[in-house]
């Protein structure tokens, strides 16, 4: 399947944010986002789950507009998790990830419902802490939880913002390698914003690289990460250093001011 | 299908399921609702039966049991010590018994429900000014609805066996228009953005301040006799009950009530985030109007009769909440039967504490609703977010 994004303008009342935006992303393939803080990245992630209408422009599954899909049709399709998100209070994390079968359910969860719940649990290892209140887990705890309830959502595409900022490190590899694997064997495709540079470099097919509301670059990371589309949209100098595990961003300094201070 | 059901159900009481695997630990929650709200369900029948002898006139509840039996089986048993029981029960009691579970019955769901669409903890119908709004508007009925209409306002019509005056009807019409427009202040201000939980609780408490306003201009210009109709019903009591009462509430809160609960699954959805609900297929803001409609629907109708009663919609589904957990599939049928709990226990009290005369139920629930408030926000501080 494909999901595709073409010329799309958004923006929040006469304020464009994004002006023109296309890229597509193929089930089977990840494809990141990068951008600063207030690049619009969570508004095109917003806009690709209907979340929000686009103000021109077209976002097609397989040639079909977004828009047009009935709603709990569109959520078999896509699964949106935000960058943070409100846990309710007394409510476990087994239920929290049941929530995820909404699209699939009437009014009772079947065992089949169950069951695909606990395997999402297990995948994203939450399964021990199930009966755990989630208003009482750790901040990295609680976005495993709602990582798996987006898996219990069973989509074509999983369109992530930055689900990873709140995790430790381990946990961040763990499940960048976790949701690599599990998009290759269930031939989804997924769309993340990511703050981290270098975790785009080793655990993406694409990257986006958005710079004032337009697409700087879009395709393979070695090519399109390069020094100079770093200083371009970020804003900064760095080198780009090539080890056996990988290649590596290292920040040097920013390339605005004198000494690099305010 | 529903043997299917019925067989389920007993599987799962029975715990036939529960084990140590994850998938046990679930059935063990779900056996844990359903035995919960069994009991409290029990309960509620029990507390009923037990509380039909308080009152102006004491019953012990021996005499209550006989004057059942006899009248049921008026061969088999001998009649109760007086045979006035038997109207005190039938004519007084039960009605006024049947309005207090399904006022508690109906501002508990529409408290439970309040608060899952606007995930406040806060909302009910009471802090969020429906309720206020209804009186208004069921005030407005009593001061002018004779004005208007002169003998057509007490014509009655048959209904159930029951004969429902017009009065009635038009208050219940004028209390839901007013417990509307509330609504719908609440839906605009929600609608668009998202409101810090304080500064809804606020708004509705002004709104309860202009409605009140318009309640007391009404009392101030209104004749003695109205005047104290009017502020003794503004207490909240149960004194309207009778059974042309109840054959007006009961349908339209059974009908508000079960529509409300059909919309568990989205309410449970929107417990992740207004975001999240929509792109797991909930329409979020006709969810929302819908629950607001349905909640001014269920609290107008109840007000006309019994004034404004408040906090049990804060009280019953928090309760509820602690012991069993927030999927709104058991919330909010168990938030009905605690809700109907408290206020049949706390009439029965109001019934009882200066017999032979009687307090307004709504004094008790002000002040125990109250010091529940005022214990919801200090735990607030730990798990709920302001």
């Amino acid at each position: 399947m494909m999901l595709k994004v073409e010329n799309l303008v958004q923006g929040y009342g006469g304020n464009i944010v994004l002006d023109g935006i296309s890229f597509e992303v193929s089930t089977g393939e990840i494809v990141a986002l990068l951008g600063p803080n207030g690049s619009g990245k969570s508004t095109i992630i917003k806009t690709v789950c209907d979340i929000m209408a686009p103000k021109s422009g077209s976002i097609t599954i397989d040639g079909r507009e977004v828009h047009d899909f009935d709603s709990s049709e569109l959520a078999k399709v896509v699964s949106y998790v935000p960058q943070s998100s409100a846990a309710a209070v007394y409510t476990t994390v087994m239920d929290t990830v049941l929530v995820g079968r909404r699209p699939y359910i009437g009014w009772s969860y079947k065992n089949e419902d169950i069951e695909i719940a606990i395997d999402s649990m297990r995948k994203m290892n939450v399964e021990s802490l199930s009966d755990k209140n989630v208003s009482e887990l750790s901040g990295g705890q609680k976005q495993r939880v709602f990582l798996a309830r987006s898996l219990a959502q069973d989509p074509d595409f999983f369109i992530f913002d930055e689900p990873t900022s709140a995790l430790d490190l381990k946990f961040q590899m763990k499940t960048m390698i976790s949701m690599r694997r599990i998009i290759k064997e269930n031939g989804a495709g997924m769309l993340i914003a990511l703050h981290d540079i270098n975790l785009a470099l080793n655990y993406t097919d694409k990257v986006i690289m958005i710079k004032d509301g337009k697409v700087l670059a879009f395709g393979d990371p070695k090519t399109t990460v390069t020094e100079d589309t770093i200083r371009e949209v970020y804003g900064v100098d760095t080198e780009i250093i090539e080890t056996k595990n990988g290649r590596y961003i290292l920040p040097i300094s920013p390339c605005d001011g004198e000494g690099g201070g305010f | 299908m529903l043997m299917g059901k019925l067989s389920e159900l007993k599987s799962v009481i029975k715990g036939e399921m529960v084990d140590d695997t994850t998938r046990g630990q679930y059935e063990k929650s779900r056996r844990r609702k359903i035995l919960f709200m069994l009991i409290s369900g029990l309960a509620l029948i029990v507390i009923s039966m037990a509380v039909l002898g308080i009152g102006g006139i004491m019953i012990s509840p021996l005499q209550v049991l006989e004057t059942f039996l006899y009248k049921y089986f008026p061969g088999s048993f001998p009649p109760p010590e007086q045979a006035y029981y038997e109207v005190v029960i039938y004519g007084y009691r039960i009605p006024r018994i049947l309005l207090g579970i399904m006022t508690g019955a109906c501002l508990a769901v529409a408290g439970a429900s309040m608060q899952g669409i606007l995930k406040n903890p806060l909302a009910d119908p009471f802090t969020l000014g429906l309720s206020s709004a209804a009186s208004c508007g069921a005030g407005i009925g009593i001061v002018l609805g004779p004005m208007l209409f002169g003998s057509f306002y007490t014509t009655t019509y048959e209904f159930l066996g029951h004969y429902v005056s017009f009065q009635w009807i038009f208050m219940v019409l004028v209390a839901f228009m007013f417990g509307l427009a509330s609504a719908m202040i609440i839906i605009m201000l929600t609608g668009k953005r998202a409101v810090s939980h304080s500064t809804l609780i606020l708004t509705g408490v002004v709104v309860g301040y202009i409605f009140s306003a318009i309640l007391s201009y009404l009392k101030y210009i209104s004749d003695e006799a109205a005047l104290k109709d009017l502020t003794l019903w503004l207490l909240g009591g149960m004194w309207g009950a009778s059974w042309d009462a109840v054959v007006i509430v009961v349908p339209i809160g059974l009908i508000g009530i079960i529509l409300m609960w059909r919309t568990a699954v989205d309410l449970n959805a929107l417990s992740s985030g207004d975001d999240v609900a929509k792109n797991l297929g909930v329409k979020v803001s006709a969810v929302r109007k819908r629950i607001m409609i349905l909640s001014a629907l269920v609290t107008s109708a109840c007000m006309a009769f019994t004034g404004i009663i408040g906090f049990v919609g804060l009280m019953a589904p928090h309760m509820v909440r602690m012991l069993i957990g927030n999927d709104n599939r058991y919330l909010i049928p168990a938030s009905a039967i605690f809700g109907a709990l408290i206020l049949v226990s706390c009439d029965a009290i109001a019934r009882y504490v200066i017999r032979p005369s009687e307090l307004p139920v709504g004094i008790i629930m002000y002040l125990v609703g109250g010091v529940f408030f005022m214990f919801l926000i200090r735990k607030m501080r730990g798990g709920y977010d302001i």
